[in-house]
């Protein structure tokens, strides 16, 4: 490859990078930015395969692609609230909302859930 | 200091350091100009000095040896300090790690408080993880046994090796994923892989070396890269790639079984 | 072009942290020192890159061509993988949080004192 065409695809790269950053702090809501950080992840690792970095290339793929959203997704999956008795409460709205407006009135200290019940979706995973 | 105020504040710090950046940036040299010394310097001589190709490889495990021991037992204390904050607590019980069939629900949508009602995998998903699976061990065995001679290494190998028992728990259930991997094996998977990679270094001192120096054998000049040559490189990296692997597999071992088996005790009164 | 990558690194912090700063949920924030840390990678393998160099890999051609600086992408290399197992250890942190507190949300969580 040339050198003006590869500089060309590194320049089309390094902005596609700048806008998945960008995407994934802008984007609303729990799971959706770890679906941004799984694709931002795979973007880096093309940008480190033509800065001539395989070495990283193959490190970012494993880690950003599998291991941190794996993580991420793990965690939101616990710290979902589950139903608070059975029978009570309909599955509510898929987890989009909350977490990112103050929800009124969250200052009091631990004792109640102040989380929705969980998206439709299931929450105990596979077990 | 309300959420507006606070963005506010942010923004002029975020100029005053970015501003700094841009001098910083400004001073750099041009992209592309790398003016050097010791990537040049390596590159000139690494393929006598340590008869391996994958020069990256060779500055981690030997050139940059001391450094990626370091880094190595970073892993191990994170793993480590994970382990002690999601140990189960007071008012917390486990569940039986295997699903009744009962549980089983194909319309499931939201748990109950004590029995989960789990929505069954789809078959696309449990035959792919399946296929994918032995593909995953070869290639992260071959990453970790070649950091010697192209783009390879201990650390990449060791996530892939993990990754291929995340791909069992995907095709299978989690307790086939803990039969594969009991917390004792993949502990000390980890102590032998992290512990090896100091033993590698300490052993050189009886022979009157520096530590972490390159005391085995190189292998022959003619064939550099060969799996067999440069030395320690290649044990290294297979020591290394274990306990990465173990690692991994520790992590999303403990965060599977806190999302998947450990409940809250219901209250007293009873559901 | 001279300082295109830099800039682009810088930019990719900046948004980074202002996701961190702004951010009301303990796994925001995570996912935000995430985008940071990418950051240096992105800036590392910028500054080692040489016009016209291959990848530091002597398997396949012969005697010693230009090649990219190797040192900074072993820096980047185990960097990368470090830093997930230290997200994990910060997910520990943000789910023992929600059990105890039953909150994830940072402004909260400061109230809370021993």
């Amino acid at each position: 490859m040339t050198t003006g065409a590869l500089e060309a695809l590194q320049v089309v790269v390094l902005l596609l990078v700048g806008g998945a950053a960008t995407l994934v702090v802008a984007v609303p809501g729990r799971v959706r930015p770890v679906l941004a950080l799984s694709f931002y992840g795979l973007l880096l690792a093309v940008l480190f395969l033509v800065v001539q970095a395989p070495d990283v290339t193959l490190s970012e793929l494993v880690v950003g692609a599998v291991a941190l959203p794996l993580i991420l997704l793990l965690t939101i999956a616990k710290v979902r609230d589950p139903a608070p008795a059975p029978g009570a409460a309909a599955p509510g709205p898929p987890d989009q909302a909350p977490p990112d407006q103050a929800p009124p009135g969250a200052g009091q200290p631990g004792a109640g859930q102040p989380g929705q019940p969980p998206g439709a979706g299931g929450d105990g995973g596979q077990g | 200091m309300t959420p507006g105020q606070r963005r506010w504040l942010f923004l002029v710090g975020v100029a005053g350091l970015v501003a700094f950046l841009g001098w910083g940036i400004a001073g750099l040299p041009a992209f592309g100009s790398y003016p050097g010394p010791y990537g040049p310097a390596i590159t000139a001589r690494v393929v006598q000095q340590t008869n391996a190709t994958g020069v990256v490889s060779a500055i981690n495990f030997e050139y940059r040896g001391f450094d990626t021991v370091g880094e190595e037992f970073i892993l191990v204390a994170a793993v480590a300090g994970m382990s002690v904050v999601l140990r189960r607590l007071r008012g917390e019980r486990a569940d039986a790690a295997r699903d009744d069939p009962s549980d089983l629900d194909p319309s499931a949508t939201d748990p109950s408080g004590g029995r989960r009602r789990v929505p069954v995998t789809s078959g696309a998903v449990r035959m792919a993880a399946l296929a994918l699976t032995g593909p995953t061990v070869l290639a992260g065995w071959w990453l970790a046994t070649h950091a010697q001679t192209s783009p390879s290494g201990g650390f990449q190998g060791g996530v892939l090796l993990a990754t291929a028992f995340f791909l069992v728990y995907l095709s299978g259930e989690f307790i086939a994923f803990r039969r594969l991997s009991p917390v004792d094996v993949v502990d000390a998977a980890e102590a032998i892989g992290a512990g090896g990679f100091a033993a590698v270094g300490v052993a050189a001192l009886p022979l009157g070396l520096p530590y972490l120096d390159n005391y085995l054998p190189l292998g022959s000049p003619g064939s550099p890269g060969a799996v067999t040559s440069s030395g320690t490189i290649a044990v290294i990296s297979l020591l290394v790639g274990v306990a990465v692997a173990a690692a991994f597999i520790q992590l999303i071992g403990e965060f599977l079984e806190q999302t998947l088996l450990i409940q809250r005790r219901p209250p007293a009164r009873g559901h | 072009m001279a300082c295109f990558p830099f800039a682009v690194a810088a930019w990719i912090l900046a948004c980074g942290l202002y996701g961190l700063v702004t951010s009301r949920d303990l796994i925001r924030t995570i996912i935000c020192l995430i985008v940071v840390q990418s950051s240096t990678y992105v800036m590392l393998v910028a500054v080692g890159y040489v016009t016209g160099g291959i990848a530091p890999y002597f398997s396949d051609v012969a005697g010693h061509p230009k090649t990219v600086d190797p040192v900074v992408q072993a820096l980047a290399l185990t960097d990368v993988v470090v830093e997930a197992a230290v997200t994990a250890l910060l997910a520990s942190f943000a789910i023992q949080a929600h059990k105890r507190f039953g909150t994830l949300d940072p402004h909260d969580l400061a109230e809370f004192k021993g």
